[in-house]
């Protein structure tokens, strides 16, 4: 029984183990030692090893993480796109709090159909999503004429809402809703609803309910979702790309630039390693935090 | 039981609207008789007519296609074996490499896996796509097969064994056909997400190979025209049947895989 168990440990788990390896690991390993390396002439890397006094060697250099630390441009653009995920973070959760509460506290036949209406837009093509934005924000679209229309009511010139960082927070809000709708959901689906009834009875309004009971209770969802908008939001190249303009492009652009157009692959992987880095910090930080409001959960 | 109060209602009708009315204006523009998205002139199927003449277009869904056949079906492999990995043994590299895929910003894969590519001089096109795809697609397969298993009653594979069937028998005869659902909802959730692809495909791509989204990323990066409306279109009403086919098949493993889509820290 055991030898058979241990052969199927292999046969189940070594394929899939191996093609990972090979395909996910070994690129993210080649990305981390790239940033150490010097550009090559022609882009790319330098060669490998260099032929130096004490025979063949391999150098490795920090000049390109100097490179993003000394350079305030580079640095503006990281805290811009950290601007852009806080925001767009923020607004998800506004919007999203009382979608997943209706829901939650919705008939129990409907709460699945209403969740599958807010999973249904996301699973359409992302592509699709953005360019429904296209034409909205554009010139002629709805959007922009209602914005005109009260521009010109208090006497201000018509302008254009496509490529700029205001299309940017909105398509990455958009696209992103979902992620912050679901895990708010799951959460306020099984708060015990005799907690509000007590509340009530003891005198407290619905203010004070939904503040002293119900958010609380919700950190961990809050949490959970902010950290599944805030990540890809993060590393996003296509909506700033297609919507933003010149004023509305984030880290992820700039990694792209490095690899497709400068060709300068240390630089373009500093800069994936600590997007990286900083997305891995992030979800650790905020599962911290969710893990102690459930806690306070438990002893409530 | 408190319920939801009306304003609360009528925030949640708006943010419904705020969700669909962008798509419904994209199939509303794809029947309109003008070459702008601006005002409705009059119905038409010209825009569809347009589509299905253009051949590059029609090329780059066909390679889609192919993309999309090609790796579900490996990726649903590989996943499958790693769900059941994941869910008989403890296991410590493989579920880090599992979910790591999922988790980390996406053109972050995409710029590694070309470099890779690059390094061991592949020509970039229709294989680095489909290797790429399949990197991506293991754990989402494995999520669902993993959350089939876990609802699963494992004492019958166990009867199998006592009444004297191998491994392999108990298997292929009592746990594969219990699975089987979430194995086909584990290939659907893979295909779609193969079809839909943008960012990985962008940098795996090269010159050599287009797919779908590619081409509506150069038409859309050209200029916008009812012609995108149209394949947007055409591609949302696959992407519902997929859909609709997966949480018919596996109710549940959309919220996980949804889930897991930015993070492995739900």
């Amino acid at each position: 029984m055991t030898r058979d168990s241990r052969l199927g440990r292999w046969i189940t788990s070594l394929p899939p183990l191996v093609y990972l390896l090979v395909f996910f690991a070994a690129p993210a390993a080649i990305m981390l030692f790239a940033s150490f390396r010097h550009p090559g002439d022609y882009g790319g890397l330098a060669p490998w090893f260099s032929r130096g006094p004490e025979g063949l060697q391999l150098d490795l250099t920090l000049d390109n993480y100097r490179r993003l630390v000394e350079s305030p441009v580079y640095l503006r653009l990281f805290a811009k796109s950290l601007g852009y995920a806080v925001l767009s973070t923020g607004i998800c959760l506004l919007l999203a709090y009382p979608l997943a509460l209706v829901i939650a506290r919705s008939a129990k036949k409907w709460r699945d159909l209403l969740v599958l209406l807010v999973i249904l837009p996301f699973w359409s093509n992302f592509l699709v999503r953005i360019y429904a934005w296209m034409i909205l924000l554009s010139p002629g679209g709805a959007l922009t004429a209602a914005l005109n229309w009260l521009r010109a009511l208090v006497g201000l010139e018509p302008t254009s809402l496509l490529f700029t960082p205001t299309a940017v927070v909105i398509c990455l809000v958009y696209v992103h809703l979902p992620f912050m709708v679901l895990p708010l959901y799951a959460n306020l689906e099984k708060h015990d609803l005799a907690l509000l009834d007590a509340a009530q009875d003891l005198g407290a309004s619905r203010w004070q309910r939904f503040l002293k009971v119900t958010l609380p209770l919700s950190m961990p969802g809050i949490y959970a979702g902010s950290t599944l908008v805030f990540i890809p939001v993060l590393g996003m190249f296509a909506v700033p790309d297609l919507i933003g303009g010149t004023r509305g492009i984030m880290i992820g652009n700039l990694i792209k630039q490095q690899f497709l157009e400068s060709r300068d692959w240390p630089f373009g992987s500093v800069l994936s390693m600590v997007l990286t880095v900083g997305a891995i910090l992030l979800a650790l930080g905020a599962a911290l935090l969710a893990r102690r409001g459930g806690g306070a959960r438990a002893q409530s | 039981m408190p319920r939801a109060e009306s304003w609360l209602k009528l925030a949640a009708g708006a943010i419904f609207a705020f969700l669909y009315l962008p798509l419904a204006v994209v199939v509303l523009f794809s029947f309109n008789d003008s070459r702008l998205n601006a005002e409705w002139v009059g119905f038409t199927l010209d825009w569809y007519r347009v589509l299905f003449a253009d051949t590059e277009m029609l090329n780059a869904a066909l390679n889609s296609l192919l993309i999309a056949v090609i790796s579900s079906a490996g990726a649903t492999t590989l996943g499958t074996l790693a769900g059941l990995a994941l869910h008989r043994y403890r296991l410590r590299v493989l579920p880090a490499l599992v979910l790591a895929p999922i988790a980390i910003p996406e053109v972050l894969m995409g710029v590694s896996l070309l470099i890779f590519f690059i390094m061991l001089n592949m020509t970039l096109g229709t294989l680095s796509i489909i290797l790429s795809h399949i990197t991506f697609c293991i754990g989402f397969v494995a999520i669902v097969v993993q959350s089939r298993l876990a609802g699963m009653d494992e004492s019958l594979g166990e009867a199998a064994r006592d009444l004297g069937a191998t491994p392999f028998q108990a298997f292929r005869l009592i746990t594969l056909p219990l699975i089987l659902p979430g194995i086909l909802a584990g290939a659907l959730l893979a295909f779609t997400l193969s079809i839909d692809d943008f960012v990985i495909t962008f940098f795996t791509a090269g010159v050599g190979s287009s797919t779908l989204p590619l081409q509506i990323y150069s038409m859309i990066k050209i200029a916008v025209t009812p012609e995108v409306n149209a394949v947007s279109t055409l591609l949302m009403c696959l992407t519902l049947v997929l859909i609709l086919g997966v949480s018919r098949l596996s109710p549940g493993a959309l919220r996980g895989a949804e889930t897991l889509k930015g993070d492995e820290t739900p």
